[in-house]
């Protein structure tokens, strides 16, 4: 890592900025110091405030107090359009590009080549393979964007960003779904970016992956800065410690103990034999038992979030059987799967996990209510009690139930999807 | 790149088919004049249709074409017959309007965030109440530059003729079809209707683009109100009722999705010249009622609708596979 000159002003500079939604301080006086060819990590719990200390730095979202300097200079970004053209770029975790628009349309939105104010389509194609090849990836570029998987992607993300001229580039939660091969695959790139001087703002909440390419770390807790460290010679536990605000060993002792799985020859409660749906997913054997957690690994594309869909009936399986408790039960719907205590909570959560619009309260005592039947109505008190608890249960922060769920941050609205099968959740 | 083609293939197909069923049924149908009155029949609902096209596109709809017709052929009658307006003035002239009644439309949708299908309800509702303030009464035009245009045509081997109206509704497409598939703008109408908040975050300002589509949208309506004038000689306000859902018909038909983000305007042609199909076999019949070019119309938006649903199931999605359980 080539060390900048000390004396020299840092890439980005952000000082003392603060946000406040309503009542709450999202951000509270918060820094963070970007130096130029250095891959700087934002960590922090959910709700800790890192995108929307990312949001307010690049004009998404209004500041209330705070500087932003870029090489010394100060700046005041009102838009993300106007953020790109100063020179800081975000990627997020869900990949803000257009699946509907061809790969090389959308490194070249809004500014393709033209002449006589038509489109030279075979000049962007060519413009996009060579841009693309610069990241290590040779793909159609002709095709929708749709046609890949989100690891390519979020690198075409990148590569927009990069090309139009970032010097500052923010990935927020880029490995969230990507599986290690993919995460490799973004490593290469960041480091490629940072030999050319770029700076990166990096969330995550993989502490390896902090270890494994980051330079220096900020971290944030309920809004405000924790501190500022070099990544080298800090130890991981000072660093859980950092971001908890608690040592691990309290944490760790309030773990469960883990039974003796292995050894656990009961029934299981639930079984899937030569469960599939053609065109969808191949048929595929699941057994899960009692107090078990069952990882789906595989790549992208692989059919984890089919498998998953086609458990909790969200796809119907058309053929194998699935048995609960040892009886053999149809799920066509997730109507099924709920009446036999599964819960989902789904990848795409923006779209299939909540309803927006609707409150905490509401969205938690949604499912309930769709077993009950819209003739029984579920007592605003018993809504009250069930809604408390989860919160208490989940950790929902800030534990409002009447806050619309779409203004949650990303993780904790997630967690807001799963009471939906309760009682009690099985599979998830 | 198949699967993107798909809609617009199967509707081709089933135009081709039905020309073709057409033609087995009665001598006489394949043959220029046919298609060329086919052409002039549908000229104002396909310059509609080139508006509309970019509308959905881009996620929206447009329910006041149908009333800005109305308001169209009416404002030049009184301004052609009652006010003494050169033609050509009154042309210019209420195309400006239209286009300023489109952009407002668009400005309010962008600013205000209303849903385009509210904004334009009103504006079909204006438009027409508009139209009935001018006049109740159907108005003959009767300008030397109207029957100049009616007689004039182009004779084609086999007896057809391409009539101005029908040519003005061919450079529409043409015209349409190089600003949507070959501009920066047509770009930004796809990408509108893939994702409003991904567009924006991408940098591109989408206030302009929403309110030129309407302006667009309007601007065509407008346009599509004049050739209704010349194809009907008068001004009525009670013109082109209900239209706006044939435009929205024969885009759909065309493979355009009508949640926005994929179409074509070669599509959208073919989705007219299959609903002029319909109209034509019920008058080569002679026996059918002409509502029943209203229930084929139903069914065929049923049939594809249903079809592009089954596609997107289809596609898009890798089949996976369990490759292996790693036993803990
Ligand atoms: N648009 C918003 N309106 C109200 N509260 C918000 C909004 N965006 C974020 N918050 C709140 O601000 C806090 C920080 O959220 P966020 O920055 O998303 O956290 P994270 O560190 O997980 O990215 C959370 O408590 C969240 O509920
Ligand atoms: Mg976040």
């Amino acid at each position: 890592m080539d060390t900048p000159r000390a004396d020299a002003p840092p890439l980005l500079d952000i000082r003392g900025l603060t946000k406040s939604f309503a009542a709450q301080r999202a951000l509270d006086g918060v820094d963070l110091t970007l130096r130029a060819g250095e891959i700087h990590a934002l960590l922090g719990e959910n709700g800790a405030g890192k995108s929307t200390l990312i949001k307010a730095a690049t004009g998404i979202i209004a500041r209330d107090a705070g500087t932003i300097r870029l090489d010394g200079r100060e700046i005041d970004p009102k838009s993300g359009a106007e953020a790109v053209a100063t020179g800081i770029a975000t990627v997020y975790q869900e990949v803000n590009l257009l699946p509907n628009l061809s790969v090389a349309e959308n490194l070249y939105l809004g500014r393709q080549p033209t002449r006589f104010g038509l489109v030279r389509s075979a000049e962007m194609r060519r413009n996009a393979r060579a841009l693309l090849a610069g990241f290590g990836l040779d793909i159609d570029v002709a095709a929708p964007l749709a046609d890949y998987s989100v690891a390519i992607q979020h690198i075409c993300a990148i590569a927009r960003s990069v090309d139009l001229s970032a010097r500052v580039l923010i990935l927020d939660e880029p490995t969230a779904s990507l599986d290690v091969h993919e995460v490799e695959i973004l490593f290469r790139v960041m480091r490629e970016l940072k030999s050319r001087g770029i700076g990166i703002v990096f969330v995550t909440h993989f502490l390896d992956q902090v270890y494994a390419i980051c330079d220096r770390i900020t971290v944030l807790r309920n809004g405000r800065l924790v501190g500022e460290r070099p990544v080298a010679g800090l130890p991981k536990l000072e660093l859980v410690r950092m971001m908890l605000g608690r040592e691990l060993a309290e944490v760790e002792t309030r773990r469960p103990e883990r039974d003796a799985v292995a050894a656990d020859t009961s029934m299981p409660l639930a079984r899937f034999d030569a469960f599939g749906r053609s065109r969808y997913v191949e048929p595929f054997e699941l057994v899960l038992r009692r107090g078990t957690v069952v990882g789906l690994a595989g790549l992208l594309g692989s059919g984890r979030t089919e498998t998953a869909r086609l458990v909790f009936g969200a796809e119907a399986a058309d053929c194998g059987t699935a048995t609960v408790d040892g009886t053999t039960v149809r799920i066509g719907s997730p109507r099924d799967a709920v009446r036999h205590g599964f819960g989902f909570c789904p990848e795409e959560r923006k779209t299939e996990g909540i309803v927006a619009e609707l409150t905490v309260r509401e969205n938690i005592v949604l499912a309930l209510q769709a077993r009950r039947g819209w003739t029984r109505p579920l007592p605003r008190r018993e809504q009250d009690e069930i809604t408390a608890r989860f919160i208490r249960l989940l950790d929902i922060r800030p534990a409002d139930p009447d806050r619309p769920i779409g203004l949650l941050s990303g993780a904790t609205s997630r967690r807001c999807c799963l009471p939906a099968g309760w009682r009690p959740i099985r599979a998830c | 790149m198949s699967r993107r083609h798909l809609p617009v293939a199967v509707t081709t197909a089933v135009f081709l088919a039905g020309f073709l069923f057409c033609s087995l049924q009665f001598e006489n149908f394949a043959s220029t004049r046919v298609v060329m009155n086919l052409l002039t029949d549908n000229a104002f609902l396909g310059i509609l249709a080139v508006g509309m096209t970019f509308v959905i596109i881009s996620g929206g709809i447009d329910l006041s074409v149908g009333s800005v017709i109305g308001f169209t052929t009416i404002f030049l009658a009184l301004a052609i017959g009652s006010w003494g307006m050169p033609p050509l003035i009154a042309f210019v002239l209420v195309l400006a309007i239209c286009a300023a009644f489109g952009a407002t439309m668009g400005a309010l949708i962008h600013h205000l965030e209303m849903p385009p299908f509210i904004v334009t309800l009103a504006g079909m509702f204006l438009a027409r109440g508009a139209a009935f303030l001018m006049s109740t009464e159907s108005i003959p035009i009767d300008a030397e530059l109207y029957s100049q245009i009616a007689s004039f045509s182009v004779r084609l081997p086999g007896g057809g003729r391409l009539r101005i109206i029908a040519m003005i509704m061919l450079a529409t497409f043409l015209v349409g079809g190089l600003l949507l598939h070959f501009t920066r703008f047509g770009t930004n109408v796809y990408a509108l209707g893939g994702s409003r908040s991904a567009t924006t975050l991408m940098g591109v300002r989408t206030g302009p683009t929403t309110i030129a589509v309407y302006m667009l949208s309007s601007l065509l309506a407008g346009l599509s109100g004049i050739v209704f004038s010349f194809y009907t000689g008068a001004g009525y306000s009670l013109a082109a009722v209900g239209v706006e859902l044939d435009t929205i018909a024969a885009v759909v038909i065309g493979g355009t999705l009508l949640t926005g983000g994929a179409g074509t305007i070669f599509g959208t042609f073919v989705g007219l010249l299959i609903m002029g199909l319909i109209q034509t076999y019920i008058t080569f019949d002679g026996t059918l009622s002409s509502w029943w070019a209203k229930i084929a119309t139903g069914m065929l938006l049923f049939a594809f609708i249903a079809f592009q649903q089954m596609m997107s199931g289809l596609s898009g999605r890798l089949p996976g596979r369990l490759v292996a359980r790693t036993p803990k």
